[in-house]
């Protein structure tokens, strides 16, 4: 048996080179599976590492508390335009407070706006964020000059304003603007201070937007009591749980909700690895579709496969006819056709794995030129995976052929012409 | 006793159609013989040969080989006696495309159940029928007689008990003809059982013992009296 291996394998190798072009076009449809599977694969990995690498460099161990129930596999209201009003600046006092919530590093709260700002004739429309004083413990961003405003600014509802670095460019250009007032939606602001460039971090532009205290938003700007969301630094990623449940306690006490089961709550609580995890499961199911209908092309591929593996039967029925007359069982031939049709699929997943691996490759390094931080993902399980999809195309594909060859009756297959 | 047959009959069916081809052979052929069968077309030679051959099986009938009854025998243990008892040798030749004399040779020895050093036995039956360099000629760069004779080397690989040749000298020259002949004369003469199926009288003489076929019944089945000896540089007709 050991023999029959060897010689199909070599005569398997033989008929390919004999007839390269018709062999190519053959394996065609197994490159270009095998070599789609594994780019999308890799790319759809390397996609998500570049945003996943972005969440990360926003922390992990921050929580978003958001106004409203929301389940938490699904988005939360504010996504589809609903506003809800049940978090308020109030509630972010009690959670600030270390008796009620430990572990807490720090807070950042929004309350968010848009509207034109505008200095002497130059006008910009905006992002406004109202956030509060200890904004930059937890969303990071250096100042170029000036000063981030104070909590007394904050309680004071002063008009103060610290200016992205798109804002300040598009207002002011060159010349300074520490010490200038803008006015934002018809009010007069002071520029306290510049911030740094810092881009976009998570599908979220950080310069095109101006700081205002939270308060003076929501009384001077908005007109509105609540909040949009908060941010919660957690010191330990160990902690979170627990802060969770103890923002959970507060919250609940806050608004007067005795049911503990989750059930009542007017607000929801979310975690980075949740966001993460939610992310993932999103692109995962994405990149799995399309790896899918890349394969269906390895069914196509395996049809061809089976053309040609049914022609190279009849060309060859005298060849079969001699090897039973020689003494071939019907097992015989069975393994050598099987395996003809494996070697031609096997060879066209490897050169479809060489391509697919050199494309992704090329992607990445086209990706880390324009400076994304691209990670070149080719895991070894989607090369085994390539190699046995393939064998298995070939073994399933010519089955229908081998089984044709074998059962062939020696005596006409020895008088074809 | 090699072969023991007696009443062997074959029928065709085609549909609801039945045709008779062989209507009840009787004859034995012993070790060492070298019988040619003989018989217009049409006859049943070919239908014989193929059950002598066990690739095919008779609708009824006895048919011995080595004193072992093949007629209720599965299609794999039909395979498995063809391996090791016959050896074949075609009109056409029906050698591999693409692949060497030796390894054209050393088929048979692929599919047999003992291992045998196949390389060294292909070399020795290739030098018995003087083929020694052409080993590793592909077999389109060989000649028809030089084909013919890798066909018999292909035969003999397995050491068979009974070697058929079809119609061997049908696609030859009479000079290649002569000497596949002079072969098949030489492996009689050493001990090996030749069955050769031909319609040429000149042909058969060459055997020791003449089968005439006609309509699926043995008209004539008688020594031959002056046996032809193939020598090389005779024509055959």
């Amino acid at each position: 048996m050991k023999s029959i291996l060897k010689q199909s394998f070599s005569m398997a190798i033989k008929s390919l080179l004999a007839t390269k072009a018709r062999s190519f076009l053959t394996m065609l449809g197994i490159i270009i599976g095998v070599g789609a599977v594994i780019l999308i694969m890799s790319v759809g990995a390397g996609a998500q590492s570049l945003i996943l690498n972005q969440i990360e460099s926003l922390g992990t161990n921050l929580l978003v508390v958001l106004p409203g129930a929301s389940e938490k596999d699904q988005p939360p209201p504010q996504a589809m335009g609903i506003t809800v009003t049940t978090l308020t600046y109030d509630d972010y006092l009690s959670v600030k407070d270390p008796a009620k919530v430990p572990n807490v590093m720090g807070i950042a709260i929004f309350s968010k706006n848009v509207g034109t700002t505008s200095w002497k004739s130059a006008s910009y429309d905006t992002s406004i964020s109202g956030t509060n004083a200890s904004y930059r413990d937890v969303e990071g961003g250096n100042l170029l000059e000036g000063r981030f405003f104070t909590e007394e600014e904050e309680r004071n509802l002063s008009k103060v304003v610290v200016l992205g670095a798109t804002v300040k460019k598009e207002l002011f250009g060159d010349s300074k603007a520490i010490g200038e007032f803008i006015k934002i939606k018809k009010h007069s602001f002071e520029i306290i201070g510049v911030m740094e460039k810092r881009g976009n971090v998570a599908f979220q532009d950080y310069d095109d937007q101006v700081f205002v205290p939270v308060r003076t938003v929501q009384k001077i700007i908005s007109g509105v009591n609540h909040l949009g969301f908060m941010r919660v630094k957690i010191n330990d990623r160990e902690n979170i749980d627990q802060a969770i449940k103890d923002i959970e306690f507060t919250l609940r006490d806050k608004h007067n909700i005795d049911d503990q089961s989750g059930e009542s709550d007017d607000f929801s609580i979310r975690s980075g690895n949740e966001a993460m995890q939610l992310f993932e499961t999103v692109t995962n199911s994405l990149k799995y579709f399309l790896a899918m209908m890349a394969a269906l092309s390895l069914i196509v591929g395996g049809i061809g496969i089976m053309n040609i593996m049914l022609v190279s039967v009849t060309e060859r029925t005298r060849e079969i006819g001699l090897r039973k007359a020689v003494g071939a069982k019907r097992s015989h031939l069975m393994v050598q056709f099987l395996l003809e049709a494996i070697t031609i699929t096997l060879f066209g997943g490897v050169i479809g794995i060489i391509g697919g691996v050199a494309t992704s490759y090329i992607v990445s390094l086209v990706a880390n030129y324009l400076h994304y931080k691209w990670d070149f993902v080719v895991t070894p399980s989607s090369i085994i995976a390539g190699l046995i999809v393939s064998a298995g195309v070939g073994l399933f594909f010519g089955i229908y052929p081998a089984n044709k060859a074998s059962k062939l009756d020696p005596i006409s297959a020895l008088r074809h012409e | 006793m090699l072969i023991n047959i007696k009443n062997l009959k074959k029928d065709f069916k085609t549909g609801d159609v039945v045709t008779k081809v062989l209507h009840g052979l009787s004859f034995t052929i012993d070790k060492g013989d070298f019988v040619s069968i003989m018989g217009p077309s049409g006859s049943g030679k070919s239908t014989l040969m193929h059950i002598i051959g066990l690739l095919d099986r008779a609708s009824s009938g006895l048919y011995e080989l080595e004193g072992v009854d093949v007629t209720k025998m599965n299609d794999n243990q039909l395979a498995e006696l063809r391996n090791k008892k016959i050896g074949f040798v075609f009109q056409s030749f029906n050698l591999l495309p693409r692949t060497t004399v030796l390894d054209n040779v050393i088929l048979p020895l692929s599919y047999a159940s003992e291992s045998v050093d196949a390389k060294e036995r292909g070399k020795e039956v290739l030098k018995s029928v003087e083929l020694s360099h052409r080993l590793h000629y592909y077999t389109n760069q060989i000649s028809g007689g030089e084909k013919q004779r890798v066909a018999i080397a292909r035969a003999l690989v397995n050491k068979p008990s009974i070697i058929f040749a079809d119609e061997p000298t049908g696609n030859l020259d009479s000079k290649s003809g002569v000497q596949v002949m002079e072969i098949l004369q030489k492996l009689n003469d050493e001990g090996n059982t030749i069955i050769l199926v031909t319609h040429e009288t000149f042909t058969a003489e060459h055997a020791k013992r003449i089968i005439k076929i006609h309509d699926g019944l043995i008209v004539e089945d008688q020594k031959v009296i002056n046996r032809r000896v193939a020598k090389k540089g005779e024509a055959l007709k």
